[in-house]
């Protein structure tokens, strides 16, 4: 592995880590509230339990997300300083705002996690909802940057200088709503089937029936609207990547020749060398329909953008299919839960749909590290979308290759010891929460 | 607008040092406890650290989105050339946080327990060490942006004698404030009499190290006594410092909790003022007399003035919720008992 791998490699590890408890931290805390809402309402003490025994794990998730965070924010210089050099002045204000944003989070969970009987109830509620509202614009905040990468605005770029930057423009790239929406609700599918999920487990053992099923619904309630909104937010990214960045579009479809009429490629597998897609199932017009609205219109293929600025094909494609594929899923599972829910209450406790749910656990998550593997990689050769390459901004420090291993060795045991811990939460609610 | 930067970037910085520093001093003074007394600082501290425990790590967070935002060249200059400490550092941060939150949640006390706490002590000491060793690098004119080797790139930067006491240096303040902290935490007289004692060691330790400062500033030619004293601010910060430490002696043996931390926080940001105000603006000064100035390789004017109005805005929502927390659970510990 050479250096430039390694460094990309470590930055992807080093986000791919961190989203993962990122959306459980911008996630979880309206959960909380909601089932925190329910116990001030009702005073059903089962509410109250689900509250806190939630608040434990959130808590573990949220460290492990600031301190990943933490280590991002330094890793940009460390792997990136070319990059950082430049963009850090015009990219910038979503980070100076998300840092307020952090900070205000992390005052709210101090108030949150710490106050339990010793506040006025609807003040310390009130913390806990501070706490998902301020994690939530740290995400979006943090979208926004990224989203300036996929679509660089805000500065002009004159023989390779950067001038007449209004950081306010950049924050509002093209890219940062589109990319905003489907961040948050992927956060939202991702974690509310995992939770969902975890306390079908434990309804089907017939452990603390009552208090899973409340914990439950709230979960799957939040995961199934947010997985049907999902596809149509997902329609709104890919129109956008095709007018900004068909290159990226192309790859994620594998549409090697550009034509009119193209077809919506599922499954099959890509040979790079051969510029074709073998054993596909191909569908005639869909991908024009899907890129511009009109299954007639023209997409461009990657024969219209010179070799060196293809990025890796086979991965984008297979990446997009994979989060498309899960999608599906998720939005098909939801549909069935929305039918159980109106008509045919008595699913609720069927082995079948509890096991659908239980299946579902990780699918979210993988779903999001898919995605992203979609847009970051769909935007190579490119740090900057068209200004500055990849190449162009790693660090000149021979041997980051061992500070991957490091770094690769730190996460898989933090990977480890928090679902150990996890574990072991869950595996005591029965005997905190007996009830 | 730049000057409310910077003042922004020094107080982050000066915040992180001191709310930070007690937080890291807390498992340094776990470290060199006797078996007897580790659980005592380890209870005393998570009730006192843990509502604010977030918040005192986000003042770092805080300084390095005001460098790569409005600094950037100096951010990638200290993240080109002292990459080894930086990432050292990390580690720690990565294996303190998590550890700190492992052992106050994991649901079940075995075994376990003690590896937690065996990894938050030991990081608690690395992580101060090496941010010394990275505020060392910045003044001690051993980063060559010209070098060609690996070693005299990014080795030598940083890896000295000067850079290894100011280390120290830090890891001794920090359990300088932790245990003046904790000395108004504790109830009983027999603790308190403890932590008096701990409060002394650490500050005859620090003490020492910041003779090994000196020492090693002037084996590796680092005019620091020139620096310090070719100043009036730096003589009468580092004079102010030293005659407070006096009073603070006293003031130690008739307990008299806030005024120690008061003294104890004023020594520290004198320390702080004598070490940054010398050269300032100037940041980073390196090999061969150039050097890097928050005044000149300050990012466009647009930048510094979006940023300036985003760290103004945010602290009108921050500074007032920050104090309430510590207000409120300073007021409730009362009532908690
Ligand atoms: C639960 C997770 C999840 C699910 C089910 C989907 N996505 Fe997604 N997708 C993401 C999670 C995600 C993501 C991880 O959140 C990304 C990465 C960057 C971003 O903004 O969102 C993303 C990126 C992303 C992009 C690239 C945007 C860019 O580079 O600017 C496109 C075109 C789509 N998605 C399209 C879809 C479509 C058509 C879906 C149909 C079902 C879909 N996604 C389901
Ligand atoms: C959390 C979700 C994210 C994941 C999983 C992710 C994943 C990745 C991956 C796979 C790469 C390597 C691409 C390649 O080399 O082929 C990468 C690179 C990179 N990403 Fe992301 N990314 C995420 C979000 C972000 C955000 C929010 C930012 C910045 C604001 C960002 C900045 C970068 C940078 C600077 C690189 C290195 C340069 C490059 O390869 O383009 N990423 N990321
Ligand atoms: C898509 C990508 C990202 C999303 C959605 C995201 C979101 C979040 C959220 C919601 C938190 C709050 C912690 C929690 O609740 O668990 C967080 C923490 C943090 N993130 Fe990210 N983040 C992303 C990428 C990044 C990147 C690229 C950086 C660095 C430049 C970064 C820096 C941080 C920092 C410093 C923290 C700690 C703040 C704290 O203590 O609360 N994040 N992130």
């Amino acid at each position: 592995m050479d250096d430039f791998l390694a460094a990309r490699s470590q930055m992807a590890l080093s986000l791919g880590f961190h989203i993962i408890f990122a959306c459980i931290g911008m996630v979880m805390p309206f959960f909380m509230a909601i089932a925190h809402y329910k116990w001030l309402r009702t005073g059903e003490q089962v509410y109250k339990n689900v509250t806190k025994a939630w608040s434990k794990g959130v808590a573990i998730f949220f460290a492990t997300g600031a301190v990943s965070g933490t280590v991002l924010s330094f890793e940009l210089g460390l792997l990136w300083p070319t990059f950082m050099e430049h963009a850090g002045p015009i990219f910038g204000m979503p980070f100076s705002l998300e840092g307020t944003a952090f900070f205000i989070e992390a005052i709210a969970l101090g108030f949150f996690l710490y106050g339990w009987d010793k506040f006025n109830p609807w003040f310390h509620w009130f913390t806990g909802v501070i706490v998902g509202i301020s994690g939530l614009a740290s995400g979006i905040l943090v979208v926004a940057a990224n989203a300036w990468m996929n679509s660089p605005a805000g500065f002009e770029y004159v023989d390779g200088k950067y001038t007449n930057i209004n950081p306010i423009d950049a924050m509002f790239n093209d890219a940062w709503f589109s990319q905003a929406l489907h961040m948050t609700l992927a956060a939202f599918a991702a974690t509310g089937f995992a939770v969902a999920g975890v306390h079908a487990f434990m309804i089907k053992k017939g452990k603390n029936i009552n208090f899973h099923e409340k914990a439950f619904r709230i979960a799957a309630i939040f995961a199934t609207v947010a997985a049907v909104l999902q596809p149509l937010s997902g329609d709104i990214s890919a129109k956008d990547v095709a007018k900004r960045q068909p290159a990226k579009l192309a790859a994620m479809e594998a549409h090697f020749k550009t034509e009119k009429e193209a077809p919506l490629i599922i499954g099959g597998l890509v040979d790079e060398k051969a510029n074709e897609v073998k054993y596909a199932v191909k569908i005639p017009g869909l991908l024009s329909w899907m890129a511009h609205g009109n299954s007639k219109a023209t997409v461009t293929g990657l024969d219209q953008i010179p070799k060196n600025y293809h990025p890796p094909i086979a991965i984008t494609h297979y990446a997009f299919q994979v989060m498309v594929g899960l999608g599906m899923l998720m939005l098909s599972l939801s549909i069935i839960y929305f039918i159980t829910l109106a008509k045919k209450r008595s699913w609720l406790r069927s082995p079948w749909l509890l096991n659908l749910f239980i299946l579902a656990i990780p699918l979210g998550f993988i779903a999001i590290e898919a995605g992203w593997m979609v847009t970051e990689i769909g935007r190579q050769p490119w740090i900057i979308y068209g200004i500055m390459r990849t190449v162009d901004a790693v660090t000149p420090m021979p041997g980051i290759v061992y500070s991957f291993y490091l770094f690769t060795a730190v996460y898989v045991s933090l990977s480890i010891i928090v679902a150990f811990l996890l574990y072991r939460q869950i595996k005591m609610v029965g005997r905190i929460y007996d009830i | 607008m730049l000057y409310i930067v910077i003042a922004f970037l020094w107080t982050s910085i000066w915040l992180y040092l001191l709310l930070g520093g007690a937080d890291f001093g807390a498992g340094i003074i776990e470290l060199i406890s006797k078996r007897e007394h580790k659980s005592k600082t380890r209870h005393t501290m998570y009730r006192v650290i843990g509502p604010i425990w977030e918040a005192n790590h986000m003042w770092l967070i805080i300084a390095i989105v005001i460098l790569f935002v409005g600094f950037p060249k100096i951010y990638t200059t200290m993240s080109i050339f002292v990459h080894i400490p930086l990432t050292a550092m990390l580690l720690g941060i990565i294996a303190r946080g998590t550890a700190f939150v492992f052992r106050n949640y994991d649901a079940v006390e075995d075994r376990m327990q003690s590896i937690y706490n065996r990894i938050f002590v030991y990081s608690s000491a690395i992580t101060p060490f090496f941010l010394g060793i990275i505020a060392a690098s910045t003044v001690s004119r051993k980063i060559d942006v010209g070098a060609t080797n690996f070693l005299s790139a990014y080795v030598d930067s940083w890896l000295n004698s000067f850079g290894i006491a100011v280390g120290l240096f830090t890891v001794c303040i920090c359990g300088f404030l932790a245990a003046i902290y904790i000395i108004g935490e504790v109830h009983s007289s027999d603790d308190r009499q403890h932590f008096i004692r701990v409060a002394k060691k650490m500050i005859v330790a620090a003490f020492v190290a910041g003779g090994l400062v000196f020492i090693a500033a002037h084996y590796e030619q680092i005019p620091l006594l020139d620096w310090i004293f070719g100043h009036w601010i730096g003589s009468l910060a580092i004079g102010a410092a030293s005659i407070s430490l006096i009073f603070l002696w006293i003031s130690l043996s008739k307990n008299r909790a806030i005024l120690i931390r008061l003294l104890a926080g004023f020594q520290v940001s004198m320390i702080l003022l004598a070490a940054t105000y010398i050269h300032f603006p100037k940041i980073i000064l390196l090999k061969g007399g150039a050097s890097l100035s928050l005044v000149e390789d300050a990012g466009l004017n647009k930048t510094i003035e979006a940023l300036a109005w985003a760290l103004l805005l945010g602290s009108i929502f921050i500074l007032p919720a920050l104090f309430y927390l510590i207000y409120s659970f300073e007021k409730k510990k009362g009532i908690a008992h």
